[in-house]
């Protein structure tokens, strides 16, 4: 595929008019025919009136075709390989705002790297790069960071990474000390002596491949504990990586209860189950660990049912080495940009949802968790959309992903939805030149 | 003889690299290969030419004499060039990765690799980057073909058959790659398999791979024809796992009070290095009439020329077809 990316053009921007665009807002709840006008950075005007007849003199016209033009997607969990692939990767998978986890080298427990990572972000301009500051320090459950000072450079919340705080009274003083300054929380939910050297969900396939295996258990035992020391402390609790059907119930019922609880799942979790890792393919091996089909199916509908609030791609990159080993010897993790919304939009493709509530998940739901000015097309706010196709079919494939790394846990496979125009503060980043031959 | 009339009843893999998915056909044709080395190494001139010019390396990344020594003659045997290589004096030591190994002997053309490693799945992501032949010699937990055909071949050896054999696999099934392999291949060949062990020691949804689990030695021994005990490792004898030796051995260490639950003529079976007193009484392990565990052994030499001696032909005639 060939792919204008401009990178750090900050030319004058004057008025840009997108004409023929099926808009969709989940913030206004608007789906149908329109178009949107951008002056410099921002969003003028947007709605069905607008034409090819708004545009003056000298406006440049953009048509869309009759493809989706929607908010540009918030991506709330995002590994930083290095700044400018994972932007690059973004901007290709239409993902304008992205928040990375603390645990890369150095861990971002200092208000220094906070800003150093947005001020480099800034500068390429490919993406907007928001920060999870590391919950306690170098990641090892014991000590508190500087929620407060960190917050003030950037920092949007608080968590650990890929590490699950296992000491209960360190996470009952992080839910505490964060509701003193109404910060979010999020955590990886997992028992690490349940989990301890395993490297998939326990099982028959497990059995079968001579593999350690991690108890589904595991998840919803560290949420049960987290969930009980939230209804103790308050604050906002946040679980990342949904991925079992007694973890959906828990969650479920402290929403019914009240407790300020959210959580997140990622494509892997409702597109794939643990057959994936049949052949000991380690791209699919990834932290939880895939789940046998009747959780994939629970997490499905329990983004439905509202349980699950937003989609994230859960982004890790692996190089190759890391990968290319015996499965319980290699890494965790798998690259999900590229492929967020493709495989978000099998749900929408399978008539679980409507196409705007899948588009809801992966903007105006994670924007609005996150308190971010983004995920919606206002009169105003920062003109960051995504054009896509959501019917064009195209492979995962090493050839397709715009990350530097490769281990897509999708990899070979066939995917409906394509991006075709990114644009970030009214820039375009990212173009699909078969959108748009003539530009 | 029509090669492709031949190769449909024999095996016909390139590597050997787990029992599972291997159809009765392949089994016997590779115990019926056996046989003959049996014979052949029971004379006072031992030696073959089979594969002669050939070159087997055995790559060991874990500590093993039996079964690499068993390797090791085989292929003299057969008449071939066998080196070994262990961890200790690989580069393994120095960071080299398993693929990178795998390449760096490959380039050597080897024609058969004997691989052991504690890491299950790694002989099969081995054999995917080497142009030889590839013979599993133990991956982690997953399996261990030649051993479980050596049982076999002892087996049907002292009962003239497999099928309809109800047999006992005692003990740590849950890091077994010998148990998991002898499932597969005994399931296949139609025997009746039966799990015995603490439940700390049972895998989970074992039973799909089509076996009873029991829990007491006592009922799962009944009228048993086979009883294999499985080695106990040291480390997980003072663990989570078991609380301790004396335990085990009081309630799954195989003795006579125990033996007498199985048929009147069962034998009795272990794939070494036993720990007498853990998980066999010394007395048991050493009744002539009862134990063929001696006999395994032998077998294991004649299993492992069939096997080296099986892949080298299809490496030829692999050959030919490209």
């Amino acid at each position: 595929m060939t792919v204008i990316m401009p990178t750090g053009d900050k030319k004058n921007l004057g008025k840009t008019v997108y004409i023929n665009a099926r808009l969709i807002d989940p913030a206004s709840g608007y789906d149908g025919p329109g178009g949107v006008i951008t002056t410099a950075e921002t969003i003028q005007s947007v709605g069905p009136d607008i034409t090819a007849s708004s545009a003056s003199d000298g406006t440049e016209i953009v048509d869309c075709n009759g493809l989706c033009l929607c908010p540009g997607l918030v991506d709330f969990r995002v590994q930083l390989g290095s700044l400018d692939g994972t932007c690059r990767a973004a901007a290709s998978g239409g993902i304008t705002s992205l928040v990375t986890l603390p645990d890369m080298d150095p861990v971002i427990d200092d208000p220094s790297i906070v800003e150093f990572i947005a001020r480099r972000a800034r500068k390429l301009g490919l993406a907007k790069v928001y920060v999870f500051g590391a919950a306690t320090k170098a990641l090892k459950g014991e000590h508190l960071n500087e929620y407060g000072l960190l917050n003030e450079a950037g920092a949007l919340g608080f968590s650990d990474g890929l590490h699950s705080i296992q000491n209960a009274q360190v996470m009952r003083q992080i839910l505490s000390y964060a509701a003193t300054f109404d910060l979010l929380v999020a955590c990886h939910p997992e028992n690490a002596e349940l989990a301890a050297n395993g490297v998939a969900t326990a099982g028959e396939l497990t059995t079968r491949l001579g593999l350690t295996g991690i108890p589904i258990e595991a998840e919803v035992i560290h949420i049960d504990r987290d969930l009980r020391i939230l209804e103790m402390t308050g604050g906002r609790l946040h679980i990342n990586n949904v991925s079992t059907i007694q973890s959906v119930l828990a969650i479920k019922a402290a929403k019914q209860k009240g407790l300020n609880i959210t959580c997140d799942t990622a494509p892997p979790y409702f597109a794939l189950n643990d057959g994936a890792i049949n052949g000991y393919r380690t791209f699919a091996k990834l932290s939880p660990p895939l789940r046998p089909e009747p959780h994939r199916e629970a997490i499905i509908q329990a983004i439905k049912d509202g349980t699950i609030d937003i989609i994230t791609s859960d982004h890790t990159p692996r190089d190759e080495e890391s990968k290319r080993l015996p499965f319980s010897e290699a890494a965790v993790g798998g690259v999900g940009l590229n492929t967020l919304l493709p495989v978000s939009l099998d749900l929408y493709h399978n008539g679980v949802m409507e196409l705007i509530d899948v588009i809801a998940l992966l903007t105006h739901a994670p924007a609005r968790l996150l308190n971010l000015d983004a995920g919606q097309l206002t009169v105003g706010r920062p003109a960051d959309m995504v054009l896509f196709d959501p019917d064009r079919g195209w492979k995962v494939s090493e050839n397709t992903l715009y990350s530097k790394s490769k281990n897509s846990p999708f990899d070979g496979r066939p995917v409906q939805g394509q991006v075709m125009l990114t644009i970030v503060d009214g820039r375009p980043v990212f173009k699909n030149e078969k959108a748009f031959p003539s530009s | 003889m029509n090669i492709a009339d031949a190769s449909a009843d024999q095996f016909s893999h390139r590597h050997l690299l787990g029992c599972e998915g291997l159809t009765p056909p392949e089994i016997t044709a590779l115990l019926d290969s056996s046989e003959i080395f049996v014979e052949q190494n029971r004379q006072a001139d031992k030696t073959g030419a089979a594969l002669k010019g050939r070159t087997v390396v055995n790559l060991f990344y874990e500590a093993s004499t039996r079964t690499r020594t068993s390797f090791e003659l085989a292929g003299k045997r057969l008449g071939a060039d066998i080196i070994n290589m262990s961890v200790a004096t690989s580069s393994v030591n120095k960071g080299e990765t398993l693929v990178d190994t795998a390449m760096t002997l490959n380039a050597m053309h080897p024609d058969v690799l004997v691989v052991r490693h504690p890491s299950s799945g790694a002989v099969r992501l081995l054999s995917e980057k080497v142009n030889c032949a590839v013979i599993n010699g133990g991956d982690g937990q997953h399996e261990h073909p030649t051993q479980a055909l050596l049982d076999a071949l002892t087996i049907r050896r002292r009962r003239g058959r497999l099928e309809g054999l109800r047999i006992a696999i005692c003990g740590d099934i849950l890091h077994s790659r010998v148990a998991r392999s002898n499932i597969h291949l005994l399931n296949t060949m139609g025997c009746e398999i039966r799990l015995i062990a603490p439940q700390t020691l049972m895998p989970i949804g074992i039973q799909s791979m089509g076996v009873k689990t029991f829990t007491r030695m006592e009922d799962g021994l009944d009228g048993c024809d086979i009883v294999m005990m499985l080695r106990l490792q040291r480390e997980r004898m003072n663990s989570c796992f078991l609380p301790s030796v004396k335990e085990y051995f009081h309630f799954f260490g195989l003795d006579y009070k125990k033996l007498q639950f199985a048929a009147k003529d069962a034998l009795i079976m272990h794939p070494g290095p036993m720990n007498r007193g853990v998980e066999i009484d010394t007395e048991v392990a050493d009744d002539v009439g009862r134990s063929v565990i001696r006999e395994q052994v032998e077998m294991g030499v004649a299993v492992r020329m069939a096997c080296l001696e099986t892949l080298s032909r299809n490496l030829d005639l692999g050959r030919q077809k490209t």
